[in-house]
């Protein structure tokens, strides 16, 4: 190896990125939540297309087709998500009055103005969720590149989303201050606290809400094919939990994806109604979009500053 | 190379015109055994090798023969004792090497479908008039070993070509089972004909839960009933379809077969409620008087792109 192999030019204390400072949860400021919330749960709902002719660039997006073209088997089970799965959930937040975030990708909203126009009328929220899953955001990609994929993305939207969940989750060291530009006020795709933390970049800062990746359906229950018994359970217990820390470290969340092509199944959708009625019934828990956490975030963190 | 396949409009499952069943039922259940020959030593495609590590593959070909041997008769002596009839998806070689598995489903009044040639032979490289030969050799032999004229198709392996659905529309068929985006039929965007994609509900077929998700019996027991009863309960609103596609050499293995027949009992204790058919009959319902409405509907959304199949409007 080179012997710039063993030189660490950041090794000294705090991050090595200065997007946010090093700081241990039990140091946080203490927050709260509107209506006495102990703990939040904020339900991120993604909308993708995946194309049935994909780039695959840089890597395949988690989900993407998988035999020869044409792959009409992935395609269409990913599409029955956006055509079928994503009413069942919609009308299981229905019963219980729960308002939710949608990330939606560009192509969606472009090909299905309908569905958009029902999740608007249900009063959830839209954010934007880059072009498709063939459009992920990364290091190589250059300046212009990026902004164009954020512009694009946001462009397919009627009233500009101020949230963003990048495809796959994946981003450029540059994508936080190329969103902010384009007047992103908050992001999904980072989660190493339970509560949301201040993001700073060249542009202003963004709002970072935590979305837990070992609890989304589609990692535990697609990926790692554990049941929607343990599923429910695995989030009842993370609920406990946080609602038992809420003396010593203030109120806290839980970021939650609700992937409509995997919970939407018929054979799944119980353990929505299951969990919804359980988050329902249960004291100091409420439900509140992504913006509006940050929302609240940011009135509490300008307040202690 | 296309983003979408431009075979069905969007149609959001919410609001859609009502669909009932023969004597008001709510549901349509069908179900499916794939009865498959996969060859000792098939030849390889250049876009999938028939078998995943080397050919032959003695483990893998011998399991699919006990689906024949064994676990076929198992599975027909339990649809039996459920007085169900079959949608065979099959092989259609089958005829040749195995004909007492076919008088016996004949036998049955159970429906036949082509499953293609052999489940070692894929569409990915063939021309349209080699694919024509592949449904000529589906028709003429189904026919000649049962006396029935097939309606339904699954292209072999789910392998297909852009003009695979077209092709079968041409050929008088009804219904594919090769689009799994929802669960109620939909008329398909053929150049010709009327072809409905019926639901073949992937996600509860044996191969999905048991070798693709490492699911136990006692899970897809489960994942059957759940599925059944929440398609049931949509199914007042607008009738909704189940299917249970099967592998004998998955369903029928000694520590499965009597789980299943637990999901099968759950099932057939809704006689009231559920339309037992098969792919044919379900198809013909539809379009003989859905048709239209659906078309209407569809339409009515707003979203239709025009064209038809990979020929985008």
């Amino acid at each position: 190896m080179d012997k710039s192999y063993l030189e660490y030019p950041k090794r000294a204390y705090g991050q090595d990125h200065d997007f946010y400072e090093w700081r241990q949860g039990k140091d946080r400021p203490r927050l709260s939540w509107d209506n006495n919330a102990k703990v939040a749960i904020s339900l991120i709902i993604p909308l993708e297309f995946f194309p049935l002719n994909p780039s695959g660039a840089p890597f395949k997006h988690p989900g993407a087709m998988v035999t020869p073209y044409p792959d009409l088997r992935h395609f269409t089970v990913r599409d029955y998500g956006n055509r079928v799965g994503v009413f069942r959930i919609l009308e299981t937040l229905e019963d219980v009055g729960a308002k939710t975030t949608f990330a939606v990708n560009g192509e969606i909203a472009k090909r299905y103005p309908p569905l958009i126009e029902l999740i608007k009328s249900q009063g959830h929220e839209i954010v934007a969720h880059g072009i498709s899953t063939d459009h992920i955001h990364h290091e190589a990609l250059s300046a212009s590149e990026e902004q164009a994929l954020i512009d694009e993305a946001l462009s397919c939207f009627e009233n500009k989303p101020e949230g963003w969940l990048s495809p796959a989750r994946n981003q450029s060291s540059k994508t936080l201050e190329r969103l902010a530009k384009a007047g992103i006020q908050y992001c999904l795709d980072w989660e190493m606290d339970q509560v949301p933390v201040k993001a700073r970049t060249k542009n202003g800062n963004i709002t970072l809400i935590p979305n837990n990746y070992e609890l989304s359906d589609f990692t535990l229950l697609h990926t790692r094919r554990q049941t929607e018994k343990s599923w429910l359970k695995q989030i009842e217990n993370s609920i406990e939990l946080l609602l038992e820390e809420h003396e010593r470290f203030g109120a806290q969340m839980l970021g939650l994806t609700l992937t409509p092509y995997v919970i939407g199944q018929p054979f799944r959708i119980w353990a929505l109604r299951a969990l919804l009625s359980k988050i329902n019934s249960t004291e100091n828990v409420d439900v509140f979009t992504a913006g509006d956490i940050a929302k609240q975030f940011t009135d509490q963190n300008a307040n202690a500053s | 190379m296309h983003a979408t396949p431009n075979l069905y409009d969007y149609w959001p499952y919410a609001g859609r015109p009502k669909i009932e069943w023969p004597g008001g039922k709510k549901l349509a259940f069908w179900i499916a055994p794939n009865v498959e020959f996969y060859e000792f030593m098939p030849p390889n495609n250049p876009k999938r090798q028939p078998w995943p590590n080397a050919i032959p593959n003695v483990q893998q070909y011998s399991q699919r023969d006990f689906g024949n041997r064994v676990g076929h008769l198992r599975l027909l002596e339990l649809l039996d004792k459920y007085k169900l009839r079959g949608s065979v998806s099959l092989n259609v070689a089958l005829c040749d090497h195995h004909p007492e598995i076919i008088e016996d489903c004949v036998e049955r009044n159970w429906e036949f479908f082509s499953h293609g040639i052999y489940n070692t032979r894929y569409s990915y490289g063939l021309t349209p008039a080699q694919e024509q030969a592949v449904l000529d050799d589906s028709i003429r032999s189904v026919e000649k070993a049962t006396g029935q004229r097939i309606r339904g198709y699954l292209a072999p392996a789910l392998t297909h070509t852009e003009d695979t659905l077209d092709l079968i529309a041409e050929n008088d068929f009804w219904y594919s089972c090769d689009l799994f985006q929802d669960d109620q039929p939909q008329p398909l965007k053929t150049k010709t004909g009327k072809l409905v994609s019926l639901p073949y509900s992937l996600e509860v077929n044996d191969v999905i839960t048991y070798s693709v998700m490492g699911f136990d019996p006692d899970r897809y027991t489960d994942i059957l009933k759940r599925h059944f009863d929440q398609l049931l309960l949509e199914g007042e609103r607008s009738g909704t379809v189940m299917c249970i596609p099967l592998h004998a050499y998955l369903v029928s293995q000694p520590n499965r077969i009597k789980p299943f027949e637990e999901a099968l009992k759950h099932i057939c204790a809704h006689q009231d409620d559920v339309w037992f058919a098969t792919g044919r009959e379900i198809a013909k319902h539809f379009i003989d008087n859905y048709w239209d409405q659906s078309i209407a509907d569809i339409a009515a959304r707003g979203v239709a792109t025009g064209g038809t199949g990979f020929r985008h409007g």
